[in-house]
């Protein structure tokens, strides 16, 4: 596993043509990784018939709410916790 | 009418919604292509209908009677769930998150409906809803107010989006005055919106 619990961590804000599990309203945020799941194949590739291999790392990362909406009402929940798959975090900008 | 050239059968059937049509169009294909036998189709329609949220409220008022089965189902909650004999679904991963007096949690499928299906049941149409989907991770403390239940400024609020293959259940906070009731009883108050983190459990209300 590339990162630990505790590192803060920035999401890609690459776009994505095809099916992806990653929710655009964290694309380019910065959260902290909370959790290490396991290792699942990767749903990039398994929605085309691909075998989904091999395995990619699947950690809960949390974001600061206003730090996903500046706008949202305030007080309205402090983080959002979001299931990120390794190759799209990177080293905390 | 179809303009192509290959022979199926129609899509459309008469007042058949689109939705319907496609699911069985897809499922006619499954079963052509030799991808999945109708026995097969038909065993997975039956074990989706056949789950409901008591396995889950099972999980949760053992959890509430009895502490170190918590702990043993907050470090592993498939584990636990096979120690009761019940079936965690088919998810490699399945992690309880506990509701208490400084920290509520509320779980949302932001991309889908994905949801701990084995224990609860099919979901309520509006957890797949998109109003829902977009505004519990936007507007938490908005959503859970039309739901009813005011969570206090202080209080921690998590909300949980499930984008992967990891499935959530929420562990309520036991109601109070229900130190005399048995687990079976305290399992009838665990309701399904409760362990989705929308609602407290049925006695919280009467407390």
């Amino acid at each position: 596993m590339t990162y630990r619990v505790g590192e803060p961590v920035t999401v890609a804000a690459r776009a994505h043509g095809g099916h992806h599990r990653t929710p655009s309203y964290v694309k380019g945020k910065t959260g902290r990784v909370e959790r290490i799941h396991a290792a699942f194949r990767n749903p990039e590739t398994r929605a085309y018939g691909d075998d989904g291999l091999p395995e990619m790392p699947l950690y809960l990362v949390s974001f600061m709410r206003s730090d996903l909406w500046p706008d949202a009402p305030a007080g309205a929940g402090h983080r959002v916790y979001v299931d990120v798959f390794e190759h799209w975090l990177e080293e905390a900008k | 009418m179809s303009e192509h050239d290959h022979d199926h059968t129609p899509i459309t059937n008469g007042n058949e919604p689109a939705a319907a049509a496609r699911a069985r169009a897809l499922e006619e294909l499954l079963v052509e292509k030799g991808v999945l036998r109708p026995e097969e189709i038909r065993a997975g329609i039956d074990w989706l209908v056949s789950r409901t949220p008591a396995d889950g409220a099972r999980l949760v008022a053992r959890a509430w009677v009895d502490p170190e089965f918590k702990q043993r189902l907050l470090a592993d909650a498939r584990a636990a769930a096979l120690e009761l004999g019940l079936d965690p679904g088919p998810s490699p991963v399945l992690v309880a998150l506990e509701n208490t007096d400084t920290v509520h949690h509320m779980v949302v499928c932001t991309l889908c409906s994905c949801y701990p299906r084995a224990l609860l049941g099919p979901p309520p149409a509006w957890y797949k809803s998109l109003p829902y989907r977009s505004r519990a991770v936007s507007d938490p403390r908005g959503v859970l107010a039309e739901f009813g239940l005011d969570v206090d400024d202080d209080v921690d609020l998590r909300v949980v989006d499930s984008t992967a293959d990891i499935r959530y259940l929420v562990i309520p906070r036991r109601p109070p005055g229900t130190d005399e009731l048995s687990q079976e009883q305290l399992a009838a108050l665990v309701t399904r919106d409760s362990m989705i983190g929308v609602a407290q459990p049925a006695a919280a209300a009467l407390a």
